[in-house]
């Protein structure tokens, strides 16, 4: 018994090392969303191709998608749309939200880099992403062929994050409901 | 030129106020909830800035919508739920209480009720420690004498009274 008492301080310092370790992985930029498995919020917002048209969040359902907040200002947003570029090539929905940005500028970028979207809303104000909780492009989310919310990356999709991405929307193509955690 | 100077430094305070957000009340009640309501709201994008406190765009932005839902004349509970359904609970500088913050909550009390019981151990036990040393020490010392020892004693005693 006295000789156990001993090696508690040791037992203590391995709990507290194992978890402060642990700590360090962990990035604290990253926030879960609040809108996990929840429905888009609904907007009307214009077409960035076209001020005339009209979009609302019904124009997002019918397939599983990658709903992509970017911007010109954003120097991730070029690194990542390369790769935007190759998921639309691999044959699935990218939708884009053009967030707080100049519609000309968006439209010479689009020309310049080529357009991986499907459709872009113009979101110039940022209220569909202030209801969307965008705290920083770039930021990706996955909804469901019903619009509804299953993931959200904030950051730069590469080649790894879009394989994690992929598998998500394989499986809702597929019919399974996944719920992220 | 010192002329100019002397204008350009009247104007270097005017423009620094300049980039400082400025907003209308319409009653100092209104203007201490904003006050109190951007404190106690934390930027989601800074790690530990709160929306006062933060240059960052969308601390701006939601310093505008905080101040555009007061003039619309929310309560305070329906502007943090409005953050929280967006931006999560990460936005609280007050969490609440709920399972996941059991811990965060009432963890500093278990700490203290842990470290109140080991204290009352370790004294206890140098209480005993204290005691048990005593006792051994009375054992050895010499002028305690052993029940043969005593007994002879009081022989002794005796015989002397005796003669």
């Amino acid at each position: 018994m006295r000789r156990f008492i001993l090696f508690v301080p040791l037992v203590i310092f391995v709990g507290i090392g194992v978890f402060l370790w642990k700590g360090l992985q962990l990035d604290p930029t990253e926030l879960p969303s609040a809108l996990l498995n929840k429905p888009l919020p609904a907007f009307q917002l214009s077409a960035l191709s076209d001020p005339e048209r009209q979009l609302t969040e019904a124009d997002f359902k019918g397939e599983p998608a990658l709903v992509n907040v970017w911007a010109t200002w954003c120097p991730s947003c070029k690194q990542e749309h390369a790769q935007l570029n190759r998921i639309k090539a691999e044959g699935y929905k990218v939708i884009g939200i053009n967030y707080k940005d100049d519609r000309q500028k968006a439209d010479i970028w689009l020309k310049k880099y080529l357009n991986p979207y499907a459709l872009n809303v113009f979101d110039n104000e940022g209220s569909l992403g202030l209801d969307l909780g965008v705290y920083g492009a770039p930021e990706t989310y996955v909804i469901d062929a019903e619009g509804i919310i299953r993931y959200k990356h904030v950051g730069v999709v590469d080649e790894k994050v879009w394989g994690q991405l992929k598998g998500i929307i394989d499986q809702l193509k597929s019919g399974n409901k996944v719920l992220a955690q | 030129m010192r002329y100019f100077i002397a204008v350009f430094l009247l104007i270097l305070p005017v423009s620094v106020w300049s980039a400082i957000d400025t907003y209308e009340f319409k009653d100092d009640a209104t203007r201490e909830r904003f006050k109190q309501l951007t404190f106690e709201l934390r930027c989601p994008k800074c790690q530990n800035q709160n929306l006062q406190d933060s240059n960052s765009p969308i601390a701006s932005d939601l310093r505008n919508e905080v101040y555009k839902m007061l003039q619309e004349g929310n309560d305070d509970s329906e502007i943090v739920d409005f953050m929280v359904a967006r931006y999560g609970e990460f936005v609280l500088y007050r969490p609440p209480v709920n399972k996941a913050t059991y811990v965060l909550w009432y963890g500093p009390f278990g700490l203290v009720v842990i470290g109140i019981i080991v204290v009352l151990m370790v004294s206890k036990k140098r209480k005993r420690n204290t005691t048990t040393s005593e006792v051994s020490s009375e054992s050895n010392d010499e002028t305690h004498l052993s029940s043969d020892e005593s007994e002879r004693l009081k022989d002794l005693l005796d015989t002397g009274k005796n003669k």
